[in-house]
């Protein structure tokens, strides 16, 4: 019963947050609602008992890939009238969020524990974190490097594509300091009283 | 009444639906499409660990598979994203804009 009312909790609330993603005016409330939805299907990928996807998906969703949209946002949005009328607009707003987002975690956590997920566990002795650590170094190992080099390709791909050299910027240059003399720097001046150093 | 194999279904589906739909709806901004095309991946991995979770295991068939691929979708995904906005910057320091009516340069 608990896990049926968590599960139509987490996917009303997914749905609807997707939705929102695409409906909602300002890009920020946007990313925002992204992260309702991811985290709404982390909780459907606990009670089906992928819990290492489920924290996986919150590390890499709302840790990295929301953040990274976040700054893209702020950094290119063009017109930012509506978002200027102050912080304790949005308030309410982040409050919701906050709740939904709590009653969900206590919901998951209650119907994990107390309730029966309903999915066959294959082995009860072997958490799912150890049991994909266990095919994933092994049998998937070949796939596993693959998915490194693609991470490297992006990350590669990111830094060459937003990379811009500006002229103009002063550079330590080893060699050439390394190469300096004291003969080349250094010159005896024979001033006449009076005279000063010329220009 | 049970949650099963349908339901997670179900929800993947109007999550990718929505994705799809929100691609096509969008107007503005390159930065939903890509939150969409996020979506979609997401409503892919809920079909991925559904099916995992729910398959009865054959002899030498290895229950784990789904989840093991649902987390190589989800690398390819933060992939897609770094490489997406890596490429949206660049693009809005070269032409000042974003929106999706006014990328025409190939006048597609």
């Amino acid at each position: 019963m608990l896990v049926t009312l968590t599960f139509y909790l987490l996917a009303a609330v997914a749905v609807m947050a997707a939705f929102m993603v695409v409906a909602a005016r300002n890009p920020v409330h946007s990313v925002m609602y992204l992260i309702l939805t991811f985290f709404s299907a982390a909780g459907l990928f606990i009670l089906m008992g992928a819990e290492f996807l489920a924290l996986l998906l919150i590390m890499v969703y709302v840790g990295a890939v929301a953040v990274l949209f976040l700054f893209v946002v702020m950094m290119l949005e063009v017109d930012f009238v509506e978002i200027k009328q102050g912080f304790l607009q949005y308030a309410p707003f982040g409050l919701v969020m906050a709740f939904i987002l709590f009653l969900e975690m206590v919901l998951v956590g209650a119907a994990y524990f107390f309730g029966d997920s309903g999915v066959p566990d294959t082995d009860p002795e072997v958490s799912n974190l150890e049991a994909i650590g266990s095919v994933l170094y092994t049998d998937y190992a070949l796939f596993f490097e693959g998915v490194g080099l693609v991470l490297l390709v992006a990350m590669i791909g990111a830094i060459v594509l937003t990379h811009r050299a500006r002229d103009g910027v002063r550079r330590q240059d080893v060699g050439r300091q390394v190469a300096r003399t004291r003969e080349a720097a250094i010159k005896k001046v024979d001033i006449e009283p009076g005279e000063g150093i010329g220009p | 009444m049970s949650v099963g194999l349908a339901h997670y279904l179900v929800v993947a589906a109007l999550l990718f639906t929505i994705g799809v739909f929100g691609i096509f709806v969008n107007r503005k901004n390159v930065i939903i499409i890509l939150m969409c095309v996020e979506l979609m991946l997401l409503a892919v991995n809920i079909n991925f660990v559904a099916f995992a979770a729910h398959m009865t295991v054959a002899p030498g068939a290895d229950p784990l598979a789904g989840q093991v691929f649902a987390l190589f979708v989800l690398t390819v995904a933060a992939a897609e994203a770094a490489v997406g906005l890596a490429i949206l910057v660049v693009y809005f320091r070269n032409r000042g804009t974003i929106a999706v009516e006014d990328i025409d340069l190939m006048k597609g």
